[in-house]
């Protein structure tokens, strides 16, 4: 039960809203980090915490993206091939991660570790192409830093290669014109 | 150094700056509170803001300060202020800039916005995908919450304003402000029909106000510097203040540039961006998002102000430039963006909903070279009965992309239908859009 386990972080997500429903995604957001997906009996454990139907919270949950219904891989990569990635090689990046792991869109690899998706926009478009790993971004993608990532994930589960907080471009030294 | 003025990116642009409360407070980050919590009256704020003539950084161009004063003025009920960081128009990626290197700045914004129209309660509706801006936010709000910024009694001055990070979870929709207060609500973001406005019936049902990240950082300036200062800035009176262009696509230097609105676009992207990434001239370009009609290298000195992009047939939006070369299909690039509409369309809408598959299918069958003169008919046919006709804008944003190729580059579609005719790869019988 995640009332047992995550008890005071649900309460105090609770103490937010003056509407228990406002607290659904958060909840939600839970579930997907407890389980790696969201459970149905998980789904009927929040609805039951806020006073929802099982139903409310099913339709809720089907309208985003960000949550997933079935078990994906350790790490899932999303790839954005919205038009500004597209028009510096998100293609590419496509065909190089099927091309490495053996699997298309929407599979995992057989081992568990992988599942790759093809997503629109994630808002980094002066630093493409780029792809979501979890919680990460990994932006400004060749082939020799997506084989890099692809072997940190793999040797040590994270890799430095993602993005820290950003800016682009960088700033410059002072003295050296913007 | 930029020949012009810093406002939002001054702090960041300073080599070392982390973005702490410290560096914060050291280039005098919540002076602005201090000056104006308890000492100017809330209707002057809004006043000031007015003067100031701020315009929303998200998209639509609302002047800030008319909309903080639709809220009812004798309501004495609770009010909310939301912060829209639900930044997922593609080409944009400013917000995720400004909230991940100076978050105070954006904090302080929000809580002088929520002393001028009376709200003790923000939510920063962030874009799910944004992990790593909502952490380094709720961070700051801590930070702020321990020196007394934000929580009860801030600064001693009996104001209370609460700040929450609220995550959405993948739904371009949600940046839509009604939608965004649907999904704040915990159900299916599907903008509202108005009126009733915001401002009279928002989240809850109560007085709301949602304001974009970059708008709300411009406030402690606006206070600190005066109104007449940054009305002076950019293309007055119209267009005040900066812009935070988000510079995509082909160029050399892609990336974020505070400018003063009224630049060129020519300015822009040759000085600022590099210029193109290589001898291919440049073909196209967006000046404000992908809900903004494409414009061509004619439109090059075209000021990127509210009005003169607007005269030019596009829209300024969300400050998203890309640039496209010579050699670019544009039918392709239409298509593109027209998958990304058709993937996002929330489906309240019919004409949305059904049309956008529509645009999809018949686009990618026009590009598979399988197309037919009476598509074209049927893509504007098509473009004039979603924009205008759905509850939210979407619907106009959805169509931009084609009706702006079709009327920039047809000839590209019409040599893609005649290769099609030539080939004649139209098998006899077939017909409809499942072909």
């Amino acid at each position: 039960m995640l009332k047992d386990k995550y008890g005071k972080e649900i309460d105090e997500i609770l103490s937010r809203y003056p509407v228990k429903r406002s607290a659904l995604i958060p909840l939600l957001y839970i579930a997907q980090r407890d389980h790696g997906y969201v459970t149905e009996s998980a789904m009927q454990e929040i609805a039951h915490l806020i006073r929802l139907t099982p139903p409310q919270v099913y339709e809720t949950i089907t309208f985003y993206t960000m949550f997933n219904l079935k078990p994906t891989g350790k790490f899932h990569m999303q790839v954005c091939k919205s038009l500004m990635c597209a028009l510096v090689g998100s293609d590419t990046v496509i065909e190089w991660i099927k091309m490495k792991l053996g699997i298309a869109p929407g599979e995992s690899t057989a081992d568990g570790l992988f599942s790759l998706s093809v997503v629109e926009c994630l808002a980094a478009c002066g630093t493409g192409p780029m792809m979501q790993i979890n919680d990460d971004y990994y932006e400004q993608l060749t082939e020799d830093k997506l084989d890099r990532i692809l072997a940190d994930l793999r040797s040590t589960g994270t890799s430095p290669l993602k993005s820290g907080p950003f800016m682009w471009p960088e700033p410059v030294p002072s003295g050296r014109g913007a | 150094m930029p020949k012009h003025e810093l406002i939002l990116l001054k702090n960041m642009m300073q080599p070392g700056y982390t973005g702490s409360l410290t560096d914060y407070e050291k280039t005098g980050g919540y002076q602005a509170l201090r000056n104006t919590l308890g000492k100017i009256a809330p209707p002057d704020v809004t006043a000031m803001v007015r003067k100031s003539g701020l315009r929303g950084r998200g998209g639509a161009g609302f002047p800030t300060g008319v909309k903080w004063g639709f809220l009812p003025k004798d309501y004495q009920g609770p009010r909310y202020l939301c912060c829209n960081a639900d930044e997922s128009e593609p080409g944009t990626f400013k917000d995720r800039q400004l909230m991940e290197r100076d978050p105070h700045q954006v904090l302080e914004g929000i809580v002088l916005a929520c002393y001028a129209i009376g709200a003790e309660t923000a939510y920063i509706y962030i874009r799910g995908e944004m992990v790593l801006g909502s952490k380094i936010l709720e961070y700051a709000i801590g930070e702020a919450r321990v020196a007394g910024y934000i929580g009860q009694n801030i600064l001693g001055t009996g104001v209370n304003v609460d700040v929450w990070v609220h995550r959405g979870a993948g739904a371009y929709i949600c940046g839509e402000e009604t939608a965004l207060l649907e999904s704040l609500e915990g159900k299916r973001g599907l903008p509202r029909i108005k009126p009733p406005f915001p401002a009279t019936h928002g989240l809850y049902n109560k007085p709301t106000v949602v304001n974009n990240v970059e708008t709300l950082a411009n406030l402690p300036h606006i206070v600190n510097k005066g109104p007449e200062w940054f009305a002076s800035i950019g293309s007055p009176p119209k267009s005040t203040g900066t812009r935070v262009f988000c510079v995509s696509g082909h160029v050399k230097r892609p990336g974020n540039y505070e400018v003063p609105m009224g630049m060129t676009v020519r300015e822009l992207v040759y000085e600022h961006a590099g210029g193109m990434r290589s001898d291919k001239p440049m073909k196209a370009f967006i000046p404000g998002g992908a809900s903004a009609p494409f414009l061509t290298p004619a439109h090059l000195d075209v000021k990127l102000d509210f009005e003169h992009v607007a005269a030019a047939g596009s829209m300024l939006g969300s400050g998203g430039v890309t640039v496209m070369e010579e050699g670019t299909s544009m039918v392709w690039a239409a298509l593109r963006l027209m998958e990304f509409f058709y993937h996002e369309s929330c489906g309240k809408c019919s004409p949305c909903r059904e049309g956008s598959s529509w645009l999809v299918q018949t686009l990618r069958r026009i590009l598979a070279k399988r197309g037919r003169m009476e598509d074209l008919e049927t893509l504007s046919d098509l473009c004039k009965n979603i924009a205008g006709r759905t509850v939210c804008a979407f619907g106009d944003a959805a169509v931009a992309p084609i009706q702006s190729t079709l009327k920039h580059w047809r000839q590209e579609y019409v040599d893609l239908i005649n290769e099609a005719e030539a080939a004649n790869l139209i098998m006899p019988g077939q017909v409809g859009i499942g072909r």
